[in-house]
């Protein structure tokens, strides 16, 4: 008991105040993408030959971040003159098309359903499932529950079954021998019920595109309300798009 | 050991020098060499440049590799009734290249996908339809037996997998592990993308997620062997301390986990949060908190200078007391004892008769650890760990981590009083492999050993790419600690394991 107490009082209280305070992370985290619209045309395609994802369109001068793993390349590649990675964390975007940047992305807050707002925003339940995900994803958003985000603080948590949850948080790109898994679940959750796809995976298949043996996007399957970009998305980048687009 | 090449880890061979034995040769040295002391550290078929069937065997023992190879028919008479360490990759093969091993104790599916060579399958599935298919499971009969099945979804944020259990009342018979449920095509795809070589490394990282810095050690190690690149002794320190990094967030993860699992909270969130100042120094180096975009083919992406360095030996030495402090919270506390202790025994005879590696295998007894024996990177300046408990339960597993939390705590201390900046590679990297040759990588990443193996045609594009994580080993050592076990204590046995779903189904 005495050593449950003494530790008690060494570790203190760790929970961040964010949002009422904002947090910043560490310079080389790789966080919104600029793209600098005056950059060579031909620097810019030479981004896009190498880029391992194919997230870079180097006519229109976009990133897309729901293929993007922000691996950095680009800007090391082009030195900075063609992209510059932000330390801005809040990423998430309620339509796939907003997820081609080249720099900013629509406020998540106006462009939520505004009946989620009023249906989810005191009490949130979700229910996880990895499809495929190669488990950063799923450590990520597991770490909400650590005392540091302590998500519960907002109403939101992750439950054991789909019957008790309010919608799908779904990662990894949708592997075909989880298809059925995925469908299953998202039936047994109640209507009302909201899709989240988080980690470029399933957006876009992520690191593992073009394999036969994926499907590759969530929103072919069922419709997807909220997307959350990263490889894996930053657990702040979670938290903001769920207290945004919920709360 | 006469018929087997001698390899050293990550250095490229000709796949001329490989012996191409006749299959009665290459059984009887690879099973003469596993049998006792010798371990499976490969063993997979590929189809040559002539359409030929051919299998491979990396076998490690004492301080040696050795290779061998021989052609392979559509049925040959199985290794495992003789050695068991290889049930699981032959079932792979089978499942693979639609290859029958005759006499195979066990034969299942072990991922469920269609074969790649267009043969009828082995499992006699029909893969347009959903997984499992057709699958046979062990089934205990009785009136007293009853069978618990869960999965693949679980009840918390966990990969999918199935498990079944035979049980008398509380007590679990036999448990069996399915999985497959994670197969993205991963190998394929490493051997697919070919000719874009920049796409591998992203790929590699994403094996499983929480080994992100031990498969892309592999991946690129292997690479700088095919293509000739020097990594310099700043990026290898660099990659050393990322790799123990990766130990220590995953061990004192699993700590707080196992803590939770038997309901003593204070450890469990002390733990959790602490896991995450370890992450965010990955952040530090990498921009990423499980490292990804670190290690490319011929050192790092970002260089690692006296500003992270800082941030790094600031931050172990600011959170080593308390991680001492609540590792003895838990450790001393009698509720934890009485159930870690005796509980989940998987005996030294049995493991080793399985090949379990990593922390797994060190818990029984097996004090195999690849940075020891076959050491990368910066390991040669790095003193072996010893561990006290090695009695095979979830207490030595335990114990095992705890140890190696403070053995990575001060080599990443040492490595970094080294005080070698650490500059990146240049980008794009621009290199070719060399043509018809044959590279093993092995590291001790946090699960344990993880190894690729890679062979190129005569165009230097790549044959083969075979990836191993070690939870291809243990997965069968988790099934084998259940057995006479409460099936209450399934949770706590399987978070002293904590092994990988993608990393198996790849």
């Amino acid at each position: 008991m005495l050593k449950v107490i003494q530790n008690r009082l060494e570790q203190g209280y760790r929970t961040t105040k964010y949002p009422k305070e904002s947090i910043s992370l560490y310079s080389r985290y790789r966080g919104l993408p600029i793209v600098h619209q005056d950059c060579d045309k031909e620097l810019a395609r030479q981004c896009a030959e190498a880029c391992p994802q194919q997230a870079i369109d180097a006519e229109k001068m976009v990133i897309d971040l729901g293929r993007c793993t922000f691996c950095g390349q680009c800007e090391i590649q082009s030195q900075g003159k063609f992209v510059t990675f932000t330390n801005n964390f809040e990423l998430g975007t309620a339509d796939r098309e907003a997820l081609l940047t080249s720099g900013s992305l629509p406020d998540l807050a106006e462009h939520s359903k505004q009946h989620f707002k009023s249906l989810f925003g005191r009490s949130l339940q979700l229910r996880q499932i990895s499809a495929g995900g190669c488990n950063s994803c799923e450590a990520d958003t597991n770490v909400l529950g650590t005392p540091f985000f302590d998500l519960q603080r907002f109403g939101i948590d992750f439950v054991a079954s789909p019957r008790h949850a309010d919608g799908i948080h779904v990662t990894g790109p949708i592997s075909n021998n989880m298809k059925a898994a995925v469908l299953s679940t998202y039936e047994a959750v109640p209507a009302p019920k909201v899709v989240i796809a988080s980690g470029c995976c399933p957006i876009s298949g992520g690191p593992f595109w073009g394999s036969k043996d994926i499907v590759g996007d969530l929103n072919s399957l069922i419709p997807v309300d909220l997307y959350i970009p990263g490889c894996p998305p930053h657990p702040m980048t979670t938290l903001h798009a769920l207290l945004k687009f919920f709360k | 050991m006469d018929n087997l090449l001698p390899i050293q880890n990550g250095q490229a061979v000709s796949r001329a020098d490989i012996p191409d034995l006749d299959f009665t040769v290459f059984q009887e040295s690879v099973l003469d060499a596993t049998r006792h002391s010798g371990f499976v550290v490969q063993f997979f078929a590929y189809e040559d440049e002539q359409s030929t069937l051919k299998l491979i065997a990396v076998i490690r023992s004492g301080l040696k590799i050795y290779v061998a190879g021989c052609s392979l028919a559509d049925e040959y008479p199985s290794f495992t009734p003789e050695c068991e360490k290889f049930h699981m990759f032959e079932r792979e093969i089978a499942e693979q290249f639609g290859v029958r091993p005759k006499r195979h104790p066990w034969l299942k599916m072990v991922r469920y996908h269609a074969n790649y060579r267009g043969k009828e399958d082995v499992f006699g599935n029909d893969y347009s339809q959903d997984i499992p298919g057709n699958y046979p499971y062990f089934i205990v009969e009785g009136d007293a037996i009853h069978e618990v099945a869960v999965g693949p979804v679980h009840a918390g944020i966990i990969e999918p997998g199935h498990f079944r259990f035979q049980c008398a009342g509380e007590k679990v018979f036999s448990l069996e592990i399915q999985l497959g449920y994670q197969h993205r095509g991963a190998e394929k795809l490493l051997e697919q993308a070919g000719q874009s070589l920049h796409r591998l490394p992203v790929i590699a990282e994403s094996i499983a997620g929480d080994t992100a810095i031990g498969h892309s050690l592999c991946h690129s190690q292997a690479i700088e062997a095919l293509a000739g690149l020097e990594v310099n002794e700043g990026a290898k320190i660099v990659r050393t301390n990322a790799l123990e990094l990766e130990r220590i967030a995953n061990h004192i993860g699993d700590l707080g986990a196992l803590s939770g699992d038997v309901a003593f909270n204070p450890p469990f969130n002390y733990f959790g949060r602490i896991r995450g100042e370890f992450l965010n120094l990955m952040l530090t180096m990498a921009g990423n908190r499980f490292g990804k975009g670190l290690v490319r083919p011929g050192g790092i992406a970002f260089p690692v200078l006296e500003e992270q360095r800082k941030i790094i030996s600031d931050k172990i030495a600011d959170e080593t007391p308390g991680i001492v402090n609540v590792c003895d919270l838990l450790f001393s506390a009698h509720t934890v004892l009485s159930r870690f202790e005796h509980t989940g025994t998987v005996s030294r005879a049995n493991a080793e008769k399985l090949g379990l590696v990593g922390y797994a295998g060190r818990a029984s007894g097996l004090p195999y650890d690849a940075r020891i024996t076959y050491p990368t990177e910066a390991y040669d300046l790095v003193e072996a760990n010893k561990n006290e408990r090695t009695v095979g339960d979830v207490h030595s597993r335990a114990t095992v981590r705890r140890e190696e939390i403070t053995h990575s705590l001060s080599s990443i201390s040492e490595l970094l009083a080294k005080e070698i900046d650490a500059e990146s590679i240049p980008v794009p990297a621009v290199y070719a492999l060399a043509p018809d040759s044959f590279v093993v990588t092995i590291n001790e990443a946090w699960r344990g050993e993880v190894s690729h193996c890679l062979l190129t045609d005569k165009d230097g594009s790549i044959l083969r790419y075979k990836v191993k994580d070690p939870s291809f080993h243990n997965w069968i050592g988790l099934a084998m600690s259940l057995r006479n076990q409460g099936i209450s204590d399934f949770p706590l046995c399987n978070k002293s394991f904590n092994l990988s779903y993608c990393g198996f189904d790849l």
